[in-house]
């Protein structure tokens, strides 16, 4: 097989025999281990840290606090939010789980063990865990380390047209609004974070084994925040156990085993706890959204305001485009022909861990699509119209691609109609209705969800979207050796997602070669080109841009070696697949291999041609990528309990085309499972002291293999018409979609009990509460 | 405390101390690094191995506690070069992403066909409902066991 289709994936022979390399895999000789000294307490001032006691533990090797670290400048570092976080805490502790000290020990029992004999003083303070009260008068001050700092706000972002929205709403028949809680969850990957540092003091070069999703954007940051020059400085992300944007930051254990090394002179292992993992890095969403939708009283949509209040916790370092600092939640408009929109996001501190963008958003279009899909159902209750035909009324016609919405984003291609009835189609809408009434009657309470969806993935062009000033675009360059058999090395990083093969694919489809000869080099940054990394979707419509548009600058460049072997004028030749061919002259021309041989041998190249067959890319993307999809939910609620079931579950996604609709398939059942997750049971609370309610996997509950149906999907396929291959980005978009189309289908179900609307997640207790008419309160363990 | 146990067929004899798990006895005294670890709690499954034929969760088993017994991992569950069929059937039927909770369920799966030949799919989901995968949503899990049990039986 050549090129695209599904096939078995290379990567997977070393998996499956136990033999893939993650991080805390890595063994160097003479290598320390470590662990985090955290703080119980949500906010307190600091009084005194003794580490005395741990020092003199017969296997401790170092113990590192603020101090050590201030005293390299390191006590603090800069978040990719242009706000700063305490690597150990130096005066205050802002959440509980904040790192304060860093033991570095002989063996990892040894390193837990020296914790218990750091004591610690603290002087409790009154935590800010309500991001609704954060902002009110006479609350406690967070960062009261930023200069001048006397409140708790960090941004008002606004997008859209303020005025023309009013004036549409003034003027409509019928509005709907809601308030909704898209809590705050965890992306919660399997492999927890990690880090092995050799610091290697003679050379003064460092390497670093991290699990990353950008090993790139890594190694410039730690070297801006270590003072390491960054070309001494190797990252090197091996199998990466899942990431879904956890594994994007910057944590300061990370610092601290860096610092590790270089105090005692070996490497240096730090491996997060399950707890740390939820307790303190990379969280998602934590969206309290107030959303309008204006239509006509025949059900035309008009427009959408939307307002958000933002809990980013002690600390502004979410990961997005530097001018966005909510996301891309302003594609709120999502996939209706809307005259006027307007959203308006104000961020602001919490006593609670830092992060917000993760867990496979696509930078906050998984709050954004939730709250339109939310809003869409409840305008079809307001109307009394069936929500698939509301839908199908008011969706973009294909005819109006390229789009550009009221806020601004230009959709570059799709038919939506045709989604949603293939959709419905497959589901058997108009059946599963009649069911429906039929199974009320015997007191059974079934329930249809759907939710639409449109993504913008493939961030994206460098002139507007940056990471800490870094243009997002990335790299790939291809080498084609003597024998025929090619290296392509690209700057993102898989964590999952089966890169080796996807872009063995793609040079295989463009060369007209096998994927077998081709080899993908990753995850190293001394072996591979700078890039941003694999976060947003953005693997396939950037870099899978950049793997294809450098395959073919070296079938360019075959081809005036092959003018120059057959001693033919290059516009002679034609190419079919593998081979440049004499055109109209049967059996003359020369393969890829005969080419890439003569390349590096001895053959009179044309004049200003180099030897050897090669081609390279910087792709930087000329607009995002804009995949979409139906999905339909149908769950069975028992109202005695307010358990929910998931009957059944489809999912019509368009992706553009696909390069191995196998591996598409898996990424779209992962997201799916993800909403479930997040619809019925994910969630990161918190008590009124701050403490986090969402410490382990038995309070952090994400669907098993019972709580999730067989998933059915169907396919569309309307290429993108910017991208080289037509290809728009995946990973994202059922986690992002699928959501909705649960709570829908939930609140669906629970119409004969008059209930308009429940926060996620709908757990037993919350669905039991709704019907009694005293919905729960989600993110507080209060009532 | 010194403790004799058979692991993949092979006898070892070790000095170890009482607290150790046998997680970390197998990936960090043993260096079979493809038995995972990924929570404290019992919860996540990617530390499955088999003891005397049965799936535990290793880090809830003392490495003490494995003495005198039988313990199987990933990496015997090929026979040299020869892929078990349940190996075959991930990869046939795109049953793994990253790879992290693939040693654990493969040998919840292995498990599972020795004691029933012919799983329906809700057996597989029960076996499965102890451990966790985030990138599968289970589907194409279930279709390789499915696989690996067809083929058994032809």
């Amino acid at each position: 097989m050549t090129g695209f289709g599904r096939m078995p994936r290379k990567e997977d022979a070393r998996f499956v025999r136990g033999r893939g390399t993650f991080v805390d895999d890595v063994r160097l000789p003479g290598m320390l281990h470590s662990a985090v000294l955290r703080s119980p307490f949500a906010h307190a001032r600091i009084l005194s840290v003794d580490v005395s006691a741990a020092q003199a533990h017969p296997k401790v090797r170092a113990v590192l606090t603020c101090a050590d670290l201030a005293a390299r400048g390191l006590a603090w570092m800069p978040t990719l939010s242009q706000d700063r976080q305490a690597v150990l805490a130096t005066d205050k502790v802002r959440f509980q789980g904040q790192e304060i000290a860093f033991v570095i020990a002989e063996d990892r029992y040894a390193a837990r063990d020296a914790l218990a004999l750091i004591d610690v003083e603290y002087e409790p303070l009154d935590p800010v865990v309500d991001a609704r009260t954060a902002l009110d008068d006479g609350v406690p001050v967070i960062r009261d380390d930023l200069a001048g700092k006397r409140d708790n706000h960090i941004f008002d972002w606004e997008a859209g047209d303020a005025a023309a929205t009013d004036a549409v709403f003034v003027a409509a028949d019928v509005v709907v609004a809601q308030d909704m809680l898209y809590p705050r969850v965890h992306p919660a990957p399997l492999e927890t974070c990690g880090i092995v540092a050799d610091h290697e003091p003679v050379a003064g070069r460092l390497t670093v084994w991290v699990t990353s999703q950008a090993p790139h954007a890594h190694r410039t940051l730690l070297a801006l925040v270590t003072g390491v020059a960054e070309h001494r400085i190797r990252v090197i992300s091996p199998d990466v156990g899942g990431g879904f944007g956890n594994k994007v930051p910057i944590y300061p254990a990370y610092v601290c085993a860096v610092v590790g090394s270089m105090v005692t002179g070996a490497p240096v292992k730090w491996t997060e706890d399950r707890s740390e993992n939820l307790m303190t890095s990379a969280f998602a969403r934590d969206y309290h959204m107030r959303g309008e939708l204006a239509s006509t009283s025949d059900g035309r949509l008009l427009a959408l305001r939307v307002r958000v209040l933002a809990d980013h916790g002690a600390f502004n370092s979410t990961a997005q485009p530097s001018k966005y600092p909510a996301g891309f939640f302003h594609i709120v408009t999502g996939s209706y022909d809307l005259r006027a929109a307007h959203c308006a996001v104000t961020g602001v501190y919490t006593n609670k861990a830092p992060g917000g963008v993760a867990y496979a958003c696509s930078f906050r279009i998984a709050e954004a699509s939730f709250l339109v899909e939310r809003l869409v159902d409840l305008l079809a209750l307001e109307l009394s119209a069936d929500p698939a035909e509301l839908r199908m009324r008011n969706l973009l016609r294909p005819e109006q691609f390229p789009y550009v919405c009221a806020t601004g984003w230009e959709y570059d291609s799709g038919n939506y109609p045709k989604a949603l009835q293939l959709a419905l189609d497959t589901l058997g809408y108009q059946d599963f209705r009649a069911e429906q009434s039929r199974r009320r009657e015997l007191g059974e309470y079934l329930g249809i969800g759907i939710s639409f969806f449109t993504e913008a993935v493939g961030a994206g062009p460098r002139k507007h979207m940056d990471i800490a000033g870094f243009g997002m675009a990335d790299g790939a360059e291809l080498r084609v050796h003597p024998t025929g058999k090619a290296v392509l090395r690209i700057s993102v990083q898989t964590q999952g997602q089966g890169h080796e093969t996807t872009f063995a694919q793609i040079i295989a489809h463009e060369l007209g070669i096998a994927p077998d000869d081709v080899e993908v080099v990753h995850g190293d940054t001394d072996q591979t080109p700078f890039g941003l990394g694999t976060y947003g979707s953005r693997s396939t419509p950037v870099s899978g841009a950049a793997a294809s548009v450098a395959a073919q600058r070296v079938r360019d460049k075959a081809r005036l070696i092959a003018s120059a072997m057959l001693e033919v004028d290059p516009g002679d030749l034609e190419w079919t697949p593998g081979r440049w061919a004499v055109r109209g002259a049967a059996g003359a021309g020369v393969s890829l291999g005969e080419i890439a041989l003569a390349a590096h041998g001895s053959v009179d190249l044309p004049d200003g041609l180099d030897g050897q067959l090669d081609g390279s890319c910087v792709y930087n993307p000329p607009n995002l990528t804009f995949p979409y999809g139906a999905y339909i939910c149908v769950v069975e609620v028992d109202p005695g309990t307010g358990q929910v079931f998931v009957r059944r579950f489809v999912a019509v996604d368009d992706c553009g085309v696909r390069i191995n609709p196998a591996i598409v398939e898996g990424q779209i059942h992962g997201g799916l499972a993800d909403g479930v997750g997040m619809a019925l049971m994910e969630l990161v609370a918190f008590d009124t002291d701050g403490n986090c309610l969402g410490g382990s996997f038995m309070d952090y509950l994400v669907p098993t293999a019972v709580d999730c149906p067989s998933w059915e999907l169907a396919e569309l396929v309307t290429p993108s018409p910017h991208h080289p291959l037509g290809a728009k980005g995946v990973g994202e978009c059922a986690t992002v979609g699928s959501p909705a189309a649960v709570v829908n289908a939930v609140m669906d179900a629970l119409r004969p009990f008059g209930v308009r609307h429940a926060d996620m997640p709908l757990t037993p207790a919350a669905v039991w509460r709704a019907i009694q008419g005293r919905p729960l309160r989600a993110d507080l363990a209060i009532e | 405390m010194r403790i004799m146990l058979t692991v993949n067929g092979k006898e070892y004899v070790r000095d170890v101390e009482p607290r150790v798990l046998l997680v970390h006895f197998l990936r960090d005294e043993l260096g079979l690094t493809g038995t995972h670890w990924g929570c404290d709690t019992s919860n996540c499954g990617v530390c499955v191995v088999r003891l005397d034929g049965v799936p535990v969760k290793s880090c809830t088993v003392l490495a003490v506690m494995a003495d005198g017994h039988d313990v199987h991992t990933v990496e015997g569950l090929a026979n040299g070069a020869e892929l078990d069929p349940v190996q075959e059937g991930f990869v046939a039927c795109h049953g793994l992403q990253c790879g992290f909770c693939t040693p654990g369920m493969m040998m919840t799966a292995r498990w599972l066909l020795d004691e029933h030949p012919d799983p329906s799919e809700e057996d597989i989901r029960t076996a499965l409902s102890g451990q966790l995968c985030r990138c599968t949503g289970y589907e194409n899990i279930v279709r390789a066991i499915q696989w690996a049990a067809a083929k058994e039986s032809s």
